[in-house]
């Protein structure tokens, strides 16, 4: 049917792919029209997308090493660019961003800039370096130019406690989705999201992950982009809303000052369902309400947390060349912009559907009775996600007396528009590709870590291909298990770990990745010394503020990376200087992968 | 003999000095880059009260059009101008791969 390779294919087959999900939609809503229960829709959407991401995963599956840890080294820019798109927007991005911009308004909205801004950090700093070297993951880098398994073992146990924290929440995320679409228990909707991400990642390792990610980019930007468009279009806000919704933030504004912040009593708050992330209008949409120190610590702490988590890294050893590396980080920021520009219009849209009492789906201002008989709004009390609260007992809803969960906003917003059903079913099939892409990519980082830094490389260097890919294979069911086990707790919500994630990373990897390149004379003494003080200083500062510490210099839980990467730095540099150089060939190596042109560093391992 | 080791020598140091040029040049890129990546990822944002004061493109606050449009933008656009030039300095000094993307 194809001629000639799978790469030169690449367009024809995600174009086809493409199409063909756009068919699917389309014979949902005539299924809808004809009467499917949300159920059925639910569950096709859901089975239909895993099965597609299966059969890809299936179809990648590869014997050979380079294959399993660098998908070949053969990933186009633009496709490479999706895929890290879809390895990057996690569960976090699709479902939980545009809540936390709906809630927190502009102080949440540093993550935007934060997310989007780190990939200049990766392109310039580190990406086209990292592929020069040509290593397979992350610590095989910070390995070979320190030397010695104690950098190397120090770099995995970093990138183990980064990657494991937010893959937990991912499993949650996916969980979740599959909870609410499959009508499950949550508990047992996590494993079955943990055998849908294994599917797609076994017997491919970093081949299956590219293609599916890449389906899964797809997918997941239809689900998103599509709601928006059509419910800006649905409420008469204009028909590109991201260049037309100045009145509506405008309006907003003058909502939020007819109806004003009235600060809830504690008596009130405790009379609400003890469920998790309930949240109510409490700022400003569209103000500055953070101090610049808030907010810029904020994305500084994500851009560099950004350039130092190994999953995304790890991408760009999969280009072809160093200078295509280069380019595919503009790709993939490209994509994600796409979503992200989005993520605030919908949080506009989805709160002014909510409080305009001009608006036919407005319900501040309605009867306490007429609201809680809306069936959109039953689903949602049900699904423990959303309820309003007559604190005073006048009989009407007011703006305090409305709560929901930030997931709801863009879980729920579809249904309180009154867009079709399968627009719902649309936006839980985007939600669950968006999380498994992400764990699918974390769970790969930490399996191919350990199977090749710490196994093949410091206890059997002379273990064959066939046996180094089954222990990979194996860690990746066990770390999978070990997540959807922590998952099924519950510990944190889905933003708040995928925070600590970033923080934890940067606090261990930034400095010695980025002075691994740029900083010739730092050693593996120093480079040790970085690692572990960032590391336990980050973690320590994390606990002292979780146990009601007052922060120091404005830095906050979210933001303890920066102290970590601070004492990182430090550390690294007095350490490296109190030390003997590194030797000429650790020198060279250093300049080599300074020169885009080439063979690799490492040998041998293509 | 020593005829032949001289020009490996000389090879070798003409091949060094190239390099340190483009290493020159690559890190003024990194400079000039990271420059306006500070500018736009946090400078302005030192001032994000006073200049959600001001209209902005499209209508909205200026501030708030910024974080949610204008400093992702300004990435994407960045990000591709800085692997241009980065290319145009590879290919000055011979570094550049053919073909492939």
């Amino acid at each position: 049917m194809l001629k000639g390779n799978f790469v030169d294919n690449l367009p024809k087959i995600y174009g086809i792919y493409t199409g063909g999900f756009i068919a699917f939609i389309i014979l949902m809503a005539i299924g809808e029209q004809m009467g499917m229960t949300k159920d059925a829709i639910g569950i096709c959407f859901v089975g239909f997308t895993i099965f597609i991401y299966a059969a890809i995963g299936w179809l990648s599956r590869t014997a050979q090493a380079s294959n399993y840890y660098v998908a070949g080294r053969q990933v186009p820019t633009v496709f490479n660019g999706m895929a890290t798109a879809a390895d990057w927007m996690s569960g976090a991005s699709f479902v939980a961003m545009a809540g936390g911009i709906y809630f927190k308004g502009y102080g949440y909205m540093a993550l935007l800039v934060g997310w989007t801004g780190g990939y200049v950090l990766v392109a310039t700093l580190l990406a086209p370096y990292l592929r020069k070297f040509g290593c397979y993951t992350v610590p095989d880098f910070v390995g070979t130019r320190y030397g010695g398994n104690g950098a190397r073992l120090m770099a995995v146990i970093v990138l183990t406690v980064a990657s494991f924290t937010y893959v937990t929440a991912q499993i949650t995320a996916t969980g979740r989705i599959a909870s609410v679409a499959l009508n499950l228990e949550f508990e047992l909707a996590v494993y079955v999201g943990l055998a849908s991400i294994l599917l797609c990642s076994m017997l491919g390792g970093m081949r299956g992950v590219t293609w599916t990610q890449v389906a899964q980019y797809i997918v997941l930007i239809i689900a998103y982009l599509l709601p928006v468009f059509w419910i800006s279009n649905n409420i008469g806000a204009g028909f590109f809303p991201h260049f037309m919704l100045a009145d509506e933030v405008a309006r907003i504004g003058e909502l939020e000052q007819q109806f004003g912040f009235v600060k809830n009593s504690k008596e009130s708050l405790s009379s609400l369902p003890a469920w998790k992330g309930l949240a109510g209008i409490t700022k400003a949409h569209s103000e500055v309400n953070a101090t610049p120190w808030q907010f810029i610590s904020l994305a500084l702490a994500m851009m560099m947390g950004t350039a130092s988590l190994p999953h995304v890294m790890m991408r760009y050893f999969t280009t072809p060349s160093v200078k295509a590396a280069r380019k595919s980080v503009g790709w993939s920021v490209f994509f994600i912009f796409l979503l992200y520009s989005s993520a605030p219009m919908l949080a506009t849209l989805s709160k002014l559907a909510l409080i305009d009492p001009e608006l036919s789906t407005g319900i501040i201002g309605k009867s306490i009775a007429e609201v809680q008989a809306l069936d959109w709004y039953q689903n949602w009390n049900q699904a423990k996600l959303m309820v309003a609260q007559d604190f005073n007992a006048n009989g009407t809803l007011e703006l305090n007396e409305l709560f929901m969960n930030g997931d709801a906003v863009v879980l729920a917003t579809p249904e309180i528009a009154g867009l079709p059903y399968v627009i719902s079913g649309l936006v839980a099939a985007g939600g669950l590709a968006a999380a498994m892409s992400t764990a699918d990519g974390l769970i790969l980082a930490i399996a191919n870590a350990i199977s090749h830094d710490v196994y093949y490389k410091m206890i059997d260097p002379k273990a064959e291909t066939a046996k180094r890919l089954v222990v990979a294979r194996v860690l990746l069911v066990v770390i999978g298990i070990a997540g959807a086990t922590i998952a099924a707790l519950q510990l944190t919500g889905i933003l708040g770990a995928v925070i600590w994630a970033f923080d934890f990373a940067m606090s261990g990897l930034f400095w010695p990745l980025v002075l691994g390149v740029w900083w010739k004379r730092a050693n593996k003494e120093g480079a040790i010394a970085g690692m572990a003080l960032g590391l336990i200083s980050g973690t320590a500062y994390l606990i002292y503020m979780q146990s009601g510490g007052t922060p120091i210099f404005g830095i906050v839980a979210n933001t303890f990376g920066i102290l970590g990467s601070t004492v990182s730095l430090v550390a690294m540099v007095v350490v490296s200087l109190m030390t003997s150089a590194p030797n000429a060939a650790t020198q060279k190596m250093v300049d080599d992968c300074r020169v885009p042109a080439g063979a690799a560093v490492i040998g041998g391992q293509k | 003999m020593v005829k032949v080791l001289s020009v490996i020598t000389k090879k070798r140091e003409v091949y060094m000095a190239k390099n340190a040029q483009h290493w020159e040049k690559t890190r003024g890129l990194l400079f000039v880059t990271l420059a306006i990546w500070a500018v736009f990822s946090m400078g302005i944002f030192l001032f994000g009260a006073q200049m959600n004061e001001v209209t902005g493109p499209f209508g909205y606050p200026l501030t708030y059009w910024f974080t949610c449009q204008g400093s992702l933008a300004i990435f994407v656009i960045l990000i591709f101008w800085f692997a241009g030039r980065q290319e145009k300095i590879d290919e000055e000094f011979g570094f550049s791969e053919k073909g492939d993307d």
